[in-house]
């Protein structure tokens, strides 16, 4: 069973059609790349599969299950986790506290009044697991606010992986970044996608990171559809040559 | 004892600065008169400062504005004040009652809040406390209207053995309001530790990300706004004791407005500051108000101050430097 599934998705504001009768399907355990110009609608289409907005028409399956009935924080808890473009953090609590809060909301302990001394140390331990994983051991008592751009990626991708996502939604991981920080951020991506064997839909505009990364590319153009394939695939496509490639050629 | 952001600094400090403000608090009736203060200033300080610290629980710590929060406190107050009247006559009894009539509307109520933000939040809430207000203030048979809710006293506190004289003795009244205040404030500051207390701040920090890491936002911000709202009629019922009176403008905007500026003027994102907060401005208004009827220019002038040298207020600034 594939892992999502995402059928004639179309979602239109007013008369703008963002996102027009796009349909793809992610194999469990893929790296899919999600490319296009700028108002390609891939960010609305990120929206619509992790639920910040209502499709127009479509369906969306997340391992079979049909989502269009529950809200954000229930795909969440459903497995599926998500960055944003413009990272999204808590600027004034740690690193630590940050990765703390998704690891305990994944534990189902959002409401509990105290946690046992067993629980405080198991969510430390899979704090700090988390934290080993993205590279932030060293800057745990950070203020994730005083970081540098690279690294406060790096926490809110650590805070999405503290969800323990079965789907993991990274919406232009190296927005902004240096040759170093977007290096650093690419092996991260690599090893959650090989030694994690983690399912990922990525965002990217850097072609490099895209082409280094992706099992399978989705090109999207004007909300609309364009093509589907293997990186050697897409770069040799036609149509994307024009549309995409072409131009920043 | 009090949350995350707080512990930053080291861990002596901390143990020092809450034992300070537990002995300073606890000895208050014998030092405060050396400084020309009275007992019964020093009750008004803790029920108001509880108050504060109540509103500041939604607040500084769940990043949501409320600017009504005298309705829920006004309930607290009537509540007690009805019970003691016409039901029984026992200062628990009547400060319980008065939590729950509070806190219950405010969870009722709550309900129909919880979609909004922002200034749209503080409008509704604002108009809940008015409400209440012209309830209190037209429905003269029940409420007393205008002149207030007047003939009922806080009553002894009978333990079999020995009998505490609450109402003729002032110092007995302060000590019961402190311990009262002691279990409200150790039951936010328990919450605030606790993994949901940590959701509240991450919807403080980003209610966005906190929402796509698996919370509910909108019955996190109604249970935050509820327990606000249990904790601000305790205080008013303790008010109502303090007074032995209760009359419609403890519902009004305006002292609603007053519990804002203690909060920022204390700190809002400090535990402390809104007490802190809260003993600046009664003790000012206290103190200035015998020399003048314009206190509250005075105090104006002072929250533009703070607001403008110290945005974080004024525990927030000491809380920097020992960071």
């Amino acid at each position: 069973m594939s892992t999502l599934e995402v059928k004639s998705l179309t979602k239109r504001f007013g008369s703008l059609v963002a996102v027009r009768d796009v349909s793809m399907t992610v194999a469990k355990g893929e790296l899919r790349a999600v490319i296009g110009p700028n108002g390609a609608g891939k960010t609305t289409f990120f929206n619509l599969v992790s639920g910040f907005f209502a499709p127009t028409s479509g369906s969306i399956l997340f391992e079979g299950r049909d989502v269009a009935g529950f809200s954000a924080h229930e795909r969440v808890g459903m497995g599926m986790a998500r960055t944003f473009q413009i990272t999204e953090i808590f600027p004034e609590l740690t690193v630590f506290e940050n990765v703390r809060i998704a690891a305990e909301v994944a534990a189902g302990y959002r409401l509990r009044p105290w946690l046992s001394r067993a629980d405080t140390a198991e969510l430390r331990r899979r704090v700090e697991e988390t934290l080993a994983l993205a590279g932030l051991t060293g800057k745990a008592n950070r203020l994730v606010g005083e970081l540098a751009h690279g690294d406060q990626r790096a926490a809110e991708i650590a805070m999405a992986l503290a969800l323990k996502p079965r789907l993991l939604l990274l919406d232009e991981p190296t927005a902004g970044m240096g040759d170093q920080e977007t290096y650093e951020i690419t092996q991260l991506v690599r090893r959650l996608h090989k030694d994690g064997n983690l399912t990922i839909v990525l965002i990217e505009h850097d072609m490099r990171v895209v082409f280094h990364l992706a099992d399978r590319i989705t090109v999207l153009d004007q909300g609309t559809f364009l093509a589907e394939g293997t990186p050697q695939e897409i770069a040799t496509n036609d149509a994307v040559q024009t549309a995409y490639l072409g131009k920043a050629a | 004892m009090t949350p995350d952001l707080q512990k930053r600094a080291a861990p002596w400090l901390h143990v020092a600065a809450l034992a300070a403000i537990w002995a300073a608090l606890i000895a208050a009736p014998f030092w405060m008169p050396l400084f020309g203060g009275y007992t019964a200033l020093g009750s008004r300080v803790l029920v108001l400062g509880l108050a504060a610290m109540s509103l500041n629980f939604l607040l500084g710590f769940t990043g949501v504005l409320s600017f009504g929060h005298a309705a829920w406190f006004g309930l607290g107050a009537y509540g007690a004040g009805f019970v003691l009247k016409w039901a029984v006559l026992s200062s628990p009894v009547a400060v319980i009652a008065g939590t729950l009539f509070g806190g219950i509307v405010g969870a009722l109520l709550g309900m129909l809040l919880v979609r909004r933000r922002g200034v749209y939040f503080a409008m509704v809430t604002i108009a809940f406390g008015q409400v209440f207000y012209y309830i209190a203030f037209q429905w003269s048979s029940v409420t007393g209207g205008d002149d207030g809710l007047r003939g009922f006293e806080r009553q002894p506190l009978d333990f079999g053995a020995f009998r505490v004289d609450l109402l003729h003795d002032d110092r007995a009244f302060y000590y019961f309001a402190l311990v009262c205040f002691a279990i409200a404030v150790t039951l936010m500051a328990f919450i605030l530790r606790s993994p949901f207390g940590r959701t509240m701040i991450a919807i403080r920090e980003n209610e966005r990300r906190a929402r796509f890491l698996g919370i509910p936002i909108e019955f996190h911000i109604w249970a935050a706004f509820s327990l606000s709202c249990f904790f601000m009629a305790f205080a008013g019922a303790l008010y109502a004791l303090l007074n032995n009176f209760a009359d419609p403008r403890v519902f009004h905007y305006s002292l609603s407005g007053d519990f804002v500026i203690m909060a920022v003027m204390g700190g809002m994102r400090t535990f402390w500051g809104p007490l802190l907060g809260a003993i600046v401005f009664v003790v000012l208004q206290d103190y200035i108000s015998s020399v003048t009827v314009n206190w509250m220019s005075f105090i104006g002038m002072l929250i533009v101050l703070i607001v403008l040298f110290f945005p974080r207020g004024i525990l927030g600034l000491v809380e920097r430097r020992t960071a």
